[in-house]
């Protein structure tokens, strides 16, 4: 292996160094500092005589003396089952005073895609326990569902509940397919050390950690890491799940700092930026991620993601929220203004979505007539909250009898459907339960989307006569 | 994709220079623009993009990771070209016209790995050729030479290719025989087989574009009763993401009455693209009975296959979309979206460094988007036979703001234009697209079809739907304001029929075995149903009956359960209803 000296030009993140051999695209470099360092890092252009490279551990400390070695691969992850239970730093290295890992395999990061032909759709429930997402948005195995937060919520609390409550109901696993377990892949990208802790804490206590592996880049960590740590959480997720039969759930947070480490890299560089200075790669950058979650035919395990990315300024149409809707397959939305009511979790319904839900319910799978219940709320909560806006303006008593029961209805689906707290783990059976409990305080005729046998079989006719009554 | 033919021109091998992600530079390489070149000692495909002085500028549809400067390049000579001829049908392909199904089995794996090369058609397989033509006949390019039973409900034409220069047949051969092999011969010497190429950027000749003035009808009432598309014509769904676009294109791919379907995913989910490989060979074409996938092209570049491939694959799919329609065919072409295409081209453009347009888009989107939106059309084929190519082009607005480029230069094409709403989405109001920003631009020039072949007040009774539904949106905006009990008794009335005309004709259930196909004859009875409503309704009013009393009555909610009603009792159905609510409202006054 060659060393160079040749250092030319060292600028933010990157590095740029002559050299007289030819260096692939993407390949690994070590940089040693005059001061005895090492810092690694990857090549992002190869031209013939000189390389571009970015440094993962920051720039500080190279110098024209600093010499330059090129490992001749790609980046790669040493993956094994051992994996579980262990706490990886940003690059993939144990940080948790641990053994050191001895790999089954290395494996390339980057990943290749999955042919479309040899996918499976997705159509087996997950349940999380929270009634907003398992009732109104279900998540499946092989689905990329994001949660879009912003500043100052609670979406780590709702992270948490889910990897702890995350399992596959009995009765809609077939009895063959017991073997496959869950596992919680966690990459952390940017956060602080609080939170950092915080997640630990809630792991170590529940004793979730065993079934997971973390993957920690945190704030102070030098943020071109994290263009990396995704893709190591990744690559961790495809081997356990498709060499290991696990049900894998990967959760990415938080996907914004990502972004920002994009943008600060193609800043570097020079790039012409695209929208609001991202560069324009993002969509196919992202995608390169999120599309990594999947089921293959044949095989027994999954890939699950919930990444988390907080909206700068609550703006869903900014470019990072917005290419990740265009790729994932629906989204969770956390609301401010639920939060300050208290509601736990505080999900707004309305705007969230799982496009795969469809396939994912009803009978055999959840209960005939989840789909059918999960309409009428979504139907009745949004009238009722149209009806909110009219309230402020001409009160509450200039509105019709059934306008009122709407409006009522609103109220309630959010204290007792949404509210749940983030330690309640509800059954599905109990959150549809509850879907009911709601409906019936609405007049019977007003239950346009259900199927009329299944009024008959869940409405409660007192519950509506007792408000009419009042 | 095709990579064997016409080398015999240039061909010298260059040298990688630089890499850049999906960029490459090579020296010494001497190539014509967009010529086809393998890359590396891997043997990536790319296209050569530019050309300045030794430097070649090369974009890889294939991941460049550890690709190296001083590697070799390879010119085939042959520009950017796919495969026609039987078996195009009921396959799956990436965006350079790789079978998908082939990949997985040459590669032993689900993951897509990199320099793999199959062949657009299978060159194995042999065809029944059945020859039209005789010994002595003279035939001219695009004159039919034979047929080939390719499925179950399509007949493959083999066709003189539009680049032979005719002759008289002096061999015409019937039988079995694999895509390769002669089945017809010229007096030239020319020897034809049932496979022939194209490149994929230049148009496939015809005589004459025609103007469109039959609607391509796709059973999804909004779109064939409110805003029709022509056979031949152009459509753009922009919707922003969460609106139901895909649905909507997959509604069209299933029961638009094309002969042929094109589907492109164009970096789109790759779960998505999956679902229209799992669901379309189970489903049925309505008009046949027959398998789907038996008139089916699909081409799937989901979001995480290379960028480049994703430039290239709207271009294959617009290119088998002309063979068929060179046949005489029907096409429907969906590209889903146009918005990821026009992406790919920014990220080349940019990677290129050129100077850029509005948002970081090159400066020739415009031209780009135009080219693909004429290659649509209703044509006369070279051969005087009839033939078209409907394009229907999803486009994802960032943030769904419609002022964005991709969404504006599409306008300025497009007649037909679906506005998908993520408001009505979230009302669970589908197909959400919405009545008030829609528009289509064929309908008076598709009036006669449906006043012939459906009911002659066609034109009428939608322009009466429309004007309710405009009338809604005037009062809905008081309704804000005031509610809806300020407003005067008619008033009132006006928007409970709207809402019939919401809920029982535009909402449209695709998930529903009945509802996901509403052919027109029942598309209209619903609206007749409705206005009968309204008309006894507003006589009702005017004797004197009280709203709450019209709108109480219990035959009229009966309206919203037409769709799901059995296409065949859907008549009777409306006309049970009609004398219902008739006999209920008289016996007010």
């Amino acid at each position: 292996m060659k060393e160079y000296q040749t250092i030319t030009e060292v600028s933010g993140p990157l590095v740029f160094a002559e050299v007289d051999e030819p260096i692939g695209y993407d390949e690994i470099v070590e940089i040693e500092t005059p001061s005895g360092e090492t810092k690694r890092g990857q090549v992002l252009e190869s031209e013939s005589g000189v390389v571009a490279i970015q440094v993962f551990e920051g720039t500080e400390g190279i110098n024209r003396e600093a010499s330059v070695r090129f490992l001749g691969e790609t980046m790669k992850m040493p993956v094994t089952e051992d994996l579980l239970g262990r706490v990886l730093d940003g690059s993939g290295r144990p940080i948790d005073g641990g053994p050191d890992i001895v790999p089954d395999e290395r494996r390339d990061i980057v990943g290749e895609a999955i042919n479309p032909y040899s996918r499976e759709y997705p159509e087996e429930f997950i349940q999380t326990g929270v009634s907003a997402i398992d009732g109104m948005n279900t998540l499946v195995r092989g689905q990329k569902l994001p949660i879009f937060s912003s500043s100052g919520q609670p979406h780590s609390d709702l992270a948490l509940q889910i990897a702890r409550q995350a399992s596959v109901p009995e009765d809609a696993s077939d009895e063959d397919e017991e073997d496959s377990e869950f596992a919680v892949i966690f990459g952390a990208m940017g956060i602080t050390q609080e939170e950092a802790n915080e997640f630990m804490q809630d792991f170590e206590r529940t004793g979730a950690l065993e079934r997971s592996v973390v993957f920690m880049n945190l704030a102070d960590d030098p943020a071109v890491e994290r263009t990396v740590t995704p893709r190591m959480a990744l690559t961790t997720a495809e081997y356990l799940a498709f060499d290991k039969d696990y049900h894998v759930l990967v959760i990415l947070t938080d996907m914004t700092n990502y972004c920002e480490a994009l943008r600060e890299i193609g800043a570097a560089r020079e790039e012409v930026p695209g929208r609001r200075g991202y560069p324009g790669y993002m969509y196919t950058d992202l995608a390169q991620l999120y599309e990594r979650a999947g089921r293959i035919e044949g095989e027994e395990g999954s890939v699950t993601q919930i990444p988390i990315l907080t909206m700068p300024s609550d703006d869903i149409t900014h470019p990072i929220p917005d290419l990740t809707g265009y790729i994932t397959e629906g989204q969770i939305i956390v609301d401010p203004d639920l939060n300050s009511q208290g509601v736990e979790p505080p999900i707004n319904v309305l705007p969230s979505l799982s496009r795969l839900m469809d396939d994912g319910i009803g009978e055999g799978l959840t209960r005939e007539d989840h789909g059918d219940v999960s309409d009428q709320l979504y139907a009745a909560y949004a009238e009722g909250e149209d009806l909110r806006d009219l309230v402020n303006i001409v009160g509450r008593e200039a509105l019709s009898e059934r306008d009122n029961r709407f409006l009522d209805f609103a109220d309630r689906f959010e204290e007792e459907f949404v509210q749940q707290g983030f330690t309640t783990d509800r059954e599905i059976e109990e959150t549809l339960d509850v879907g009911w409990d709601l409906l019936s305080t609405l007049p019977r005729d007003e239950l346009n989307r259900i199927d009329e046998e299944l009024i008959e079989e869940h409405y409660e006719d007192e519950a509506a006569e007792e408000l009419s009554a009042d | 994709m095709s990579t064997t033919t016409d080398t015999d021109s240039v061909r010298e091998d260059g040298q990688i220079e630089s890499v850049s992600g999906p960029v490459v530079t090579a020296t010494g390489l001497e190539a014509r623009m967009n010529d086809v070149v393998y890359v590396g000692t891997e043997g990536l495909m790319g296209e050569v993009i530019e050309i300045e002085g030794d430097i070649t500028t090369i974009q890889v549809y294939e991941e460049t990771s550890g690709v190296a400067p001083g590697e070799p390049v390879e010119n085939t000579g042959a520009p950017l070209s796919v495969d026609l001829g039987p078996g195009l049908l009921d396959t799956i392909y990436d965006g350079v016209q790789r079978p998908l199904d082939e990949l997985e089995e040459l590669m032993g794996s689900a993951f897509l790995d990199r320099g793999v090369d199959a062949p657009g058609i299978d060159l194995d397989r042999t065809w029944e050729f059945t020859p039209t033509v005789e010994e002595g006949d003279a035939v001219e390019p695009g004159d039919v030479l034979g047929t080939v039973p390719e499925t179950e409900s399509i007949e493959h034409k083999v066709l003189v290719p539009p680049r032979s220069e005719g002759g008289e047949v002096v061999a015409a051969n019937s039988g079995s025989f694999d895509v390769e092999e002669t089945v017809v011969e010229l007096d030239s010497g020319e020897e034809i087989s049932m496979r022939q190429e194209w490149p994929v950027r230049r148009q496939r000749p015809a005589e004459e574009k025609r103007t469109p003035r039959e609607p391509l009808v796709s059973g999804q009432r909004i779109q064939d009763g409110l805003f029709p598309l022509a056979k031949g014509g152009t459509a753009a769904i922009p919707g922003p993401f969460g609106s139901g676009k895909t649905v909507t294109q997959q509604q069209l791919a299933k029961w638009a009455d094309a002969d042929i379907v094109v589907y492109i995913g164009c970096g789109e989910r790759g779960n998505e693209m999956t679902e229209v490989i799992e669901d379309f060979p189970d489903l049925e074409d309505p008009k046949t009975g027959k398998p789907l996938m038996a008139r089916t092209c699909l081409i799937a570049n989901t979001s995480n296959m290379p960028v480049a491939a994703r430039e290239s694959c709207i271009y294959t799919g617009i290119t088998i979309a002309e063979y068929y329609r060179d046949m005489g065919y029907d096409v429907a072409l969906m590209a889903d979206s146009t918005s990821r295409w026009a992406e790919a081209m920014r990220e080349i453009s940019s990677r290129l460094e050129e100077m850029p347009g509005e948002e970081g888009y090159p400066a020739y989107l415009a031209a780009r988007l135009a080219e693909f939106y004429e290659r649509a059309g209703k044509f006369e084929t070279i051969n005087g036979d009839e033939g078209s190519i409907s394009a229907i082009g999803a486009v994802s607005p960032p943030g769904g703001d419609f002022s964005e480029p991709v969404t504006q230069n599409t306008l300025r094409i497009v007649k037909t234009f679906w506005a998908l709403d993520s408001d009505l989405a979230e009302r669970r109001h589908f197909p959400a697209i919405n009545w008030n920003e829609s528009y289509s631009l064929y309908r008076s020039q598709l009036d006669d079809w449906f006043v012939e072949n459906v009911d002659e007040d066609w034109p009428e009774v939608r322009q009466w739907a429309i004007d309710t539904l405009d009338e809604e949106d005037e009062l809905q905006e008081i309704v804000q304001l005031v509610g809806r009990d300020a407003l005067p008794a008619d008033q009132q009335l006006t928007l409970e029929v709207a809402r019939y005309l919401r809920e029982a004709f535009l909402q449209q259930n695709a998930l529903h075995d009945v509802d996901t196909f509403c052919p027109p004859e029942k598309a209209f009875r619903i609206l007749e149903g409705i206005q009968t409503f309204n008309d006894e309704a507003f006589e009702a009013l005017d004797a004197g009956v009280p709203i709450d009393e019209i709108t109480d009555i219990d035959a009229v909610n009966r309206l919203n359960r037409i769709g799901t009603t059995p296409d065949d009792e859907a008549d009777e159905f409306v006309s049970e209803i009609e004398d219902d609510v008739a006999a209920e409202l008289q016996e007010l006054y």
